[in-house]
């Protein structure tokens, strides 16, 4: 009995010693190096150290649009190059595509390639049969489902970019579900700058200025074939809004685009009162490009587009080699550092929405910790005193037990780097409730026991064996609770399903198997004859 | 220190006609009020919306933050200040159907600069939820308690062998939850995310309850056979009593210093808690195993079966 005492108590000791082992780096700074490498501290949820917890949604059906559009282009240059002659092709609203042929003759041969080239693309059978003008396509289900992914997918990527070159420490970014992306930024001192940054397309298009036709005739509605008009804003640097809107017309055809960045950089132009701008740089293709662009096009305007918006529109004076240009407008010195980020990061590829959103500022963080703590305190005081009164000695053995009890919940919650948050410093007040549960079970279980006039040992054994069933099946339904809600819970509550989930596992080895131990030591070690319970 | 040093030989069981009565009592107050307020109030989480909590440098009066806010068209808009005085602290909540989510904060932001002067309140939480997300929520909240109701179901009626044992602990669980929401819409508090973690905690308490008890009745069958199932309930309930007794004053310590030290956000939680958990032990006692009995004569009387 002794020799199976001694190696309980060897385990006892030796789970002390690793909470210790994960907790102290907690506690205090002045650790050996080594230490502080392998054991975090305990990370603080949003709502305890401040910070923004974003979910938003990925419109993946704009995703599919721009995919729809990029084969409207590619389906007029395949057509055109298999020589089959066509009235039109248009991008419908209910994403479908619609070609109309010339020739009805050219039917087959136009059928073979659209095979061939695009099998994506299925027929719908017309739903009238004796006309078959004009063909309509959709995407494959399959095709949209990659489309999709693929667009959520690399919007989290970009988010990931973009967070990094801000500089947050200890973002989390993840996907959630289908379309969705979570993003948390703890201590953040402006979360509308880091909004705005996390919002923005950031579509970056070089496209030439049409000079040659008249903006006025256009403005009425005479829109000359490939070109588009879009706006140039200037926007009140004081209130933020925009002030007034110059219309151009531009060349619909884009030249350059921003994937084709290897750099983008915020500068600040001394020689014009110091205005910021941001310097790009090409890789070598699009170095080229540029190159051909500017050689072909002397004299002309070239307009920098942003997100459908005309940043500027400066006019071609020489060749430009070396794949360098810059994008001047109104802008601050800090609008011009997030756009060169963006830029850097690269583009999304479908505009995100913000479906919810929780910022909590850093002061009331600070508070909610003053006030959790007090409560725990308050609390544990309250419960801890209690058991002394009710239990004598056996309460005060329940009470070192239920204080192992917390320093092994803060320990896993250390060595598994779970954040610690406000409902989750309210599950642990709550699992002290429930870690006393078990040893009042076994207690009151020993007092019956010996009620009943059974001999020390006899009692303290019967006590645990017939508490034991008990114990087992309402922590049980506790942890199966706790589950559901882990499942189910959003950010905080989550904190809350994790301490209750450890905190139970924890009182289930502390209240039977430690306090077992104890017992054990004094009667069969001490040879004590009675309990104080 | 003992309460019951005599062994107590209170008539629980005895008593379950009155008992019923009463909580259909409660459950009807719950429904009438529910009914009179148009169901819960939700939470932001729940309904969608705003809510922003503002603390200003210098005193100012709900009245006068509303009407600077006035401009932006908020419906359903509540200016509350917080419990603690002299903070000067309020909570503005609206729950918008067409929020624009992306820029309310800033228009939110600007107004009260424009009244109060810049620099003179900090915002110093806001939360957002759109629409879908509330809904989304909701229902995920509403299957959340169910899925757990039918797992401790399952899961009681497996451990104790008898399908009645499972029905009267989720018959408990059901009404302590509706007991907790009934509080929550008479004292016209909100329901959201934390408070259904509250209401899972509640079901997770009470079936711990309902659990050590039917425990005892299972010890106690095989112990003496023979006794008819309503006086071998009764009996295990008076066994059980004390430490029923001090588990519950052990939470409710827990939960009465959160309720009163714990800050705004935990302040409902430790009230749904409290409610809940008051609910808890009494369904244990009174709801939890007369609903065996009753279900147990009603279908299986005739048989006289031995348990």
């Amino acid at each position: 009995m002794v020799r199976n005492l001694i190696w309980r108590a060897v385990l006892v000791i030796l789970a002390i010693l690793v909470s210790m082992f994960y907790l102290i780096p907690s506690i205090t700074e002045s650790l050996p190096s080594w230490w502080r490498d392998h054991v975090d501290k305990i990370h603080l949820g949003l709502d305890l150290q401040g910070g923004m917890h974003l979910i938003t949604e990925v419109q993946t059906d704009k995703a599919i649009e721009n995919t729809l559009n990029q084969y409207v282009q590619t389906l007029e240059e395949v057509l055109d190059e298999e020589k089959i002659p066509f009235i039109e092709i248009t991008l419908r609203n209910d994403q479908t595509i619609a070609v109309e042929l010339l020739d009805k003759s050219t039917i087959e041969k136009f059928e073979a390639v659209m095979k061939k080239n695009f099998p994506a693309l299925t027929r719908l059978q017309p739903e009238t049969g004796e006309n078959f003008y004009p063909s309509i396509f959709v995407l494959d289900k399959k095709e949209i489902r990659t489309v999709k992914d693929s667009a959520v997918k690399q919007a989290l990527e970009t988010i990931r970019n973009r967070i990094d070159q801000f500089g947050v420490t200890e973002p989390n970014i993840q996907r959630q579900g289908e379309d969705r992306i979570l993003i948390q930024l703890p201590g953040l001192n402006d979360p509308e700058r880091a909004k705005r940054l996390l919002k923005q397309t950031a579509m970056l298009e070089f496209k030439l200025v049409d000079d040659e036709d008249s903006l006025q005739k256009a403005l009425e509605g005479k829109l000359p074939p490939e070109t588009e008009i879009l706006y140039e804003e200037t926007v009140d640097k004081e209130t933020g809004t925009v002030t007034s809107r110059q219309p151009l017309l531009l060349k619909k055809r884009t030249l350059l685009t921003g994937d084709m960045l290897v750099d983008a950089q915020p500068q600040i132009d001394s020689s014009q009162f110091n205005r910021p701008y941001v310097s790009l740089k090409f890789n070598a293709k699009g170095a080229k490009i540029f190159k051909t662009v500017t050689t072909n096009n002397v004299g002309k305007r070239l307009a920098i587009v942003l997100d459908n918006v005309v940043k500027s529109a400066p006019v071609i004076r020489e060749p430009i080699p070396g794949g360098r240009a810059q994008i001047e407008g109104s802008f601050t010195l800090e609008e011009a550092k997030d756009l060169a980020i963006v830029l850097r990061a690269g583009s999304l590829p479908a505009p995100i929405k913000i479906l919810e959103e929780r910022t909590v500022g850093p002061s009331l963080g600070k508070d909610s910790i003053d006030q959790g703590i007090r409560a725990t305190v308050i609390g544990s005081l309250l419960v801890l005193c209690f058991m002394i009164l009710y239990y004598k000695l056996s309460g005060l053995i329940a009470d070192i037990v239920l204080l192992l009890n917390m320093v092994i919940i803060f320990a896993v919650l250390a060595g598994f780097e779970a954040a610690l948050t406000l409902p989750g410093i309210a599950g642990i007040v709550l699992t002290l409730g429930m870690a006393v549960d078990a040893n009042v079970l076994i207690f009151e279980r020993i007092r019956e026991e010996l009620r009943a006039g059974k001999t020390t040992w006899a009692a303290l054994d019967a006590g645990y064996a017939k508490a034991f069933s008990a114990i087992f099946d309402s922590n049980l339904t506790t942890v199966l609770a706790a589950a559901i809600l882990f499942q189910f819970g959003t950010g905080p509550v989550k904190g809350f399903a994790v301490t209750l989930c450890i905190g139970i596992m924890a009182s289930f080895f502390t209240a039977i198997f430690v306090t077992r131990v104890v017992f054990d030591y004094f009667v069969l070690v001490k040879k004590v004859k009675s309990v104080s319970i | 220190m003992e309460f019951f040093r005599v062994k107590t030989n209170i008539d629980f069981i005895g008593k379950r006609n009155y008992a019923f009565v009463f909580s259909s009592i409660l459950i009807l107050i719950t429904i009438i009020s529910l009914i009179f307020h148009k169901g819960p109030r939700y939470g932001v989480d729940f309904a969608g919306g705003i809510s922003v909590r503002v603390k200003f440098s210098q005193p100012v009066t709900a009245a006068a933050i509303k009407s600077g806010i006035q401009t932006l068209n908020l419906s359903n808009c509540t200016v509350q200040e917080f419990i603690e005085k002299g903070q000067h602290e309020f909570q503005i909540q609206s729950s918008t159907e067409n929020l624009d989510i992306e820029n309310i904060q800033a228009s939110l932001t600007q107004a009260l600069s424009k009244k109060f002067g810049e620099g003179r309140f900090e915002v110093r939480k806001i939360e957002t939820v759109g629409p879908k997300v509330g809904k989304d929520l909701r229902e995920k909240g509403l299957w959340a308690v169910v899925i757990s109701w039918v797992m401790m179901l399952i899961y009681v009626a497996f451990r104790f062998k008898h399908f009645s044992f499972g029905l009267g602990g989720i018959v408990a669980l059901a009404h302590d939850v509706l007991v907790t929401v009934g509080a929550f819409s008479i004292t016209n508090r909100e329901i959201d995310l934390t408070i259904v973690a509250a209401l899972l905690t509640i079901i997770g308490f009470s079936i711990n309850d309902t659990i050590v008890i039917y425990d005892r009745v299972r010890e106690n069958r095989r112990k003496t056979p023979g006794v008819s199932l309503p006086e071998l309930i009764n009996r295990s309930i008076n066994e059980t009593l004390s430490r029923t007794i001090i588990t519950t004053g052990t939470v409710l310590l827990g939960v009465v210093a959160l309720f009163l030290f714990g800050g705004g956000v935990i302040h409902n939680f430790a009230f749904a808690m409290l409610v809940g958990c008051i609910s808890g032990t009494y369904s244990t006692l009174y709801i939890a195993s007369p609903v065996v009995i009753v279900w147990e004569e009603k279908f299986k009387g005739k048989k006289k079966r031995r348990y």
